[in-house]
């Protein structure tokens, strides 16, 4: 639901449906809402049963990726011979996300019933929720929804009474982007600096502590009590438009729409009538210029290619662009795109984890062409030299950081080139420039 | 490691053979391909951060690094291709956008790895052009390291070292993107007993010897292998030398020995080497004092000195000549009872370099103590500086006699000093024989695991100065009892032909690596 706002029609709920009831944060809410009998049920069957259901279902991961949920928890080992680890992505720091806090504020216990699903059918031994360090009303609603769940036994050395050992803890970011790179994570959990491993060896290999790790997103795990409470063939039937794509997604949608906000809809559903219908359309007097689809990392579409967009991992990829993590950046014709991208730049150049040379100094380089650029000093040739920069720095770094920076460049470049060219000519000025 | 898997592989159109689990860089070395790298060190774990070793391997998507790729069989891999040429090339432009190009006043000019592979494959002209480069200052990381941030390419060897080989994690990276640099923990200073190495290991100007600062340009020294005379434990070295003069000393690679690396106190022991209060002439005792004369009188009138000698022997040798001349010594005084003594300097404690095995600036500061040893030499040095008292001659061999008073050694019989420096304790000598020390003169040293390394002439000894092992070889050759020799390779090979010890070694076999002796406890050499 578009928490604050009152659920759409065209929404399926299913993640969001309790987000706005204050009660569903205390146990007895949420048991009241049909809470943790997924968990019972789940703890009833193997862990190979489990990872069949999820598999069955279609589920992918929700962090950026898109990554099937349940391949990736049979990659754990069979024949546990070491500690297993399941790490909870809640490091949710994408630029124009915010789905996962949503979640962790209205329904932690959704989370930790999720957690705690994956964490027995990948045969963990516990599980690290890794919080965002600014996500404070996030943090003490977790923390205290995991205490009311020790407290209840459903977590803890006989957990729900099976005699089966759950732990769970919550470890805080502290302020890095790159700690949502599943590896940096895994370093930061450890103690370390955060930087992204260089991969192989993957998680399930050696992970947090060198031991199997498999690391999910929020509304991954979120999304698991409901497969287990519903049946693989219900979630696999949320599906409008391509079969790969299934069940919900949440989509947080901000910039220039009347009523931005969280919307779960069905994979497949357009964005068109996300942006039109759900969220209200553009501002008055308004038209759509650009949108970016899954968080600040994915390339930009301009406005056909929005309008024409469905909201899967298949569609979105058909149109150059990738799902990413749901984060929807909504432009309107007044948004000046040199200086959105430049903000874009200057957010990955800041936080480059400075191992990658192409990353540490690429990041920083093509933020100041931009700030050149709309500073009236740019050339046209710079526009050649960012191109050229953003093609060393893709595909070339240890993690994505590097590329996510190129990618709304390059296509920021290709689609609206008429914009830099206006900066270069001296056709346009910055606003409030002098 | 009992029977390797072999794996076949192609490396710039050359098929070679390398164990399974091996980096793809290190085949290339096999190839005859040096893929350039900064941040891999073969002595460190591998951070694959620096980019710069992307070589494109067939039927692989992407660029891939060949520090971190093992090899796989039948892989195709093109370390020059265009794609890769120009991966490299854009990972030297972001490389030097912020690099000061201070090139003219940089110690590691001549011997960087930026200046190397940006003139092999960078760009002319930069494209960097209209901004200001990063600027910070200079920091002193305490010990002998000084770093410039602005030099610094986050390769992080430094980093690696102190974590995982000096295993006393003093630095880190500090700060985050383009404002990043290599920090030091608050409080604490460079001053671990190996830091030394992180100047070795930084493949640009950015960490820095204080005591190197300046000295000279890399273009105009000479490197010498040897090996270092620190201490028992036998670091290859590489002297380096400008004008005559060793001005540096850096670890040479040896994996049987010390790997990598050299210790802080092994870096010091250039110094003497260099000394100016040198013998340069030899010296015969005459009217109370010496006079200089040359090698042909001075061998004739020591032969005559030695054959007119009887009664007991007693040598007096310094644990840092070589091995051929403790043995010579022994040898040319061999008609009689021979007592040979040495003394050396125990430091209490061993400063261990933590990842490496049996690797420890150790306490016995010597580098010869054990071919002393072997060679029949014993510690009990005060006694038989007594006995010299009573002795029919007395040699002493670079001994530095301190603490002995004056007139002890010349009392009984002839005194012969070989050295290269005159102590006070000397100057009853009836004859002083000028030597080369270990920087001018080939020889050996048997280090504490019994391994026989060789270590070459780096400059020329002062004056008249010869390597003692031809000093002695001329008397022996004066006495009738053999040829002079020719170099120190005839004076080991005799060496090795006598000492059962030493049986099967030759000088050549030795190499620049040295070799171990065979297990034979050392009775019946010499008592």
């Amino acid at each position: 639901m578009g928490y604050p706002h009152r659920p759409h029609p065209r929404e399926t709920v299913v993640l969001s449906q309790h987000f706005g009831e204050a009660e569903a944060r205390s146990y007895q809410g949420w048991v009241k809402r049909g809470g943790y009998v997924a968990l019972r049920k789940a703890l009833g069957m193997s862990p190979a049963e489990i990872i069949e259901i999820v598999k069955e279902s279609g589920l992918r991961g929700r962090g950026g990726a898109g990554f099937p949920t349940g391949l990736k928890w049979s990659f754990m080992p069979k024949e546990k011979t070491k500690p297993h680890y399941l790490c909870c992505n809640a490091d949710e720091s994408e630029p124009g996300t915010f789905k996962d806090r949503e979640i962790m504020r209205w329904t932690p216990h959704a989370l930790i019933e999720g957690c705690a699903i994956a964490q027995y059918a990948i045969q963990a031994d516990i599980t690290y929720i890794y919080i965002r360090g600014e996500f404070t009303e996030a943090l003490a609603t977790v923390q205290h929804a995991l205490d009311e769940a020790y407290r209840e036994g459903i977590l803890g050395p006989n957990a729900m009474g099976t005699g089966k050992r759950l732990d769970m803890y919550i470890h805080r970011g502290a302020g890095a982007y790159i700690c949502g790179e599943e590896t940096a994570l895994m370093n930061s959990i450890e103690g370390r600096r955060g930087n992204p491993r260089i991969k192989p060896p993957f998680p399930a290999a050696a992970g947090v502590f060198g031991m199997p790790t498999t690391i999910n997103n929020v509304e991954t795990l979120a999304a698991v009590p409901h497969i287990i409470n519903r049946g693989a063939a219900w979630y696999r039937s949320l599906s409008l438009a391509n079969p790969k794509s299934t069940g919900t997604k949440l989509f947080s949608v901000c910039g220039h729409v009347r009523r931005p906000g969280n919307y779960e809809v069905t994979m497949g559903f357009p964005l068109r009538d996300l942006l039109y219908d759900l969220c209200g359309g553009m501002r008055d007097g308004r038209t759509l210029k650009a949108c970016i689809p899954g968080g600040s990392s994915v390339p930009i579409l301009n406005r056909e290619e929005s309008e024409s967009c469905l909201l899967d991992y298949e569609g979105c990829a058909e149109k150059g662009t990738m799902l990413g993590s749901g984060g929807v950046i909504v432009f309107d014709d007044s948004a000046d795109m040199v200086y959105q991208i430049m903000r874009l730049a200057r957010f990955y150049a800041h936080e480059s984890c400075a191992q990658c040379t192409q990353c540490r100094e690429g990041t920083a380089w093509v933020t100041k062409i931009l700030q050149r650029i709309l500073a009236g000093e740019g050339q046209m040739k710079d526009l050649d030299l960012l191109l050229d920069l953003s093609e060393q720095m893709t595909g070339k770094t240890i993690c994505v950081l590097s590329d996510s920076c190129a990618a709304p460049v390059v296509s920021g470049i290709r689609k609206f080139r008429h914009e830099f060219e206006a900066y270069i000519t001296g056709a346009r000025r910055a606003a409030g420039a002098a | 490691m009992s029977e390797q898997e072999l794996v076949s592989l192609t490396i710039e159109g050359v098929e070679v053979s390398v164990p399974k689990g091996t980096l793809l860089i290190e085949a290339a070395k096999q190839a005859g391909v040096v893929v350039p790298h900064y941040c891999y060190h073969p002595g460190l774990p591998v951070a694959g951060v620096c980019r710069m070793c992307l070589v494109e391997v067939e039927r692989m998507p992407k660029l891939q690094i060949a520090c971190a790729t093992p090899v796989a069989p039948g892989m195709v891999v093109h370390v020059m291709s265009p794609q890769a040429l120009e991966a490299r090339k854009g990972v030297l432009e972001f490389l030097l956008i912020n690099h000061p190009l201070d090139c003219p006043i940089c110690d590691q000019a001549g011997e960087c790895e930026l200046q190397d592979y940006v003139f092999q494959e960078g760009r002319a002209r930069t494209r960097y052009a209209a901004f200001p480069k990063r600027f910070n200052p200079v920091e002193d990381f305490g010990g002998d390291v000084l770093y410039v941030p602005n030099r610094c390419i986050l390769c992080t060897r430094c980093v690696r070292f102190m974590d995982h080989v000096a295993e006393d994690s003093t630095l880190n990276v500090s700060e985050r993107g383009d404002r990043a640099v290599i920090g030091i923990h608050p409080g604490r200073q460079l001053d671990h007993a190996w830091a030394g190495n992180v100047v070795d290991l930084c493949p640009v100007g950015s960490l820095i010897s204080k005591d190197f600062l300046h000295k000279a340009r890399a273009w105009e020294l000479d490197r010498t292998a040897s090996v270092c005379t620190g201490c028992s434990q036998g670091c290859n070295v590489t002297l380096d030398t400008r004008l005559n003069t060793v001005v540096r000393v850096r670890p040479r690679p040896n994996s049987e020995v010390n790997r990598y690396f050299m210790c802080d106190y092994g870096r010091g022991q250039y110094r003497w080497m260099n000394r100016g209060d040198r013998i340069e002439a030899p010296l015969i005792a005459a009217d109370g004092g010496f006079t200089a004369t040359d090698w042909d009188h001075a061998i004739a009138h020591t032969a005559r000195l030695i054959r007119g000698a009887s009664g007991r022997a007693v040598v007096l040798a310094s644990p840092g000549v070589s091995t051929e001349a403790l043995f010579l010594a022994r040898r040319l005084l061999g008609g009689s009872a021979v007592t040979g003594a040495f003394r050396v300097a125990h430091v209490a404690g061993e400063a261990p370099l933590p990842g490496v095995p049996n690797l420890a600036l150790r306490s016995e500061r010597a580098p010869n103590a054990t071919g002393a040893r072997l060679l029949g030499y014993t510690e009990a040095f005060d006694a038989a500086v007594r006995a010299a008292g009573e002795a029919g001659i007395v040699l002493a061999l670079d001994e530095s006699l301190e603490g002995i008073p004056e007139g002890a050694l010349n009392g009984a019989g002839v005194f012969v000093y070989l050295g290269t420096v005159l102590p006070a304790a000397a100057r009853g000598a009836r004859v002083v024989l000028p030597v080369a020390n270990t920087a001018e003169e080939d020889g050996t040293f048997v280090n504490r695991d019994r391994r026989v390394q060789r270590y070459f002439q780096a400059k020329a000894a002062p004056g008249m100065a010869r390597p003692a092992w031809w000093v002695l070889g001329a008397l022996l050759a004066e006495l009738g009892r053999g040829e002079p020799f020719l170099s120190a390779g005839a004076a080991f090979d005799l060496l090795a032909r006598e000492e059962a010890l030493f049986a099967g070694l030759s000088y050549a076999s030795l190499g620049t690596r040295g070799a171990g002796l065979t297990a034979v406890t050392p009775a019946g050499v010499g008592t």
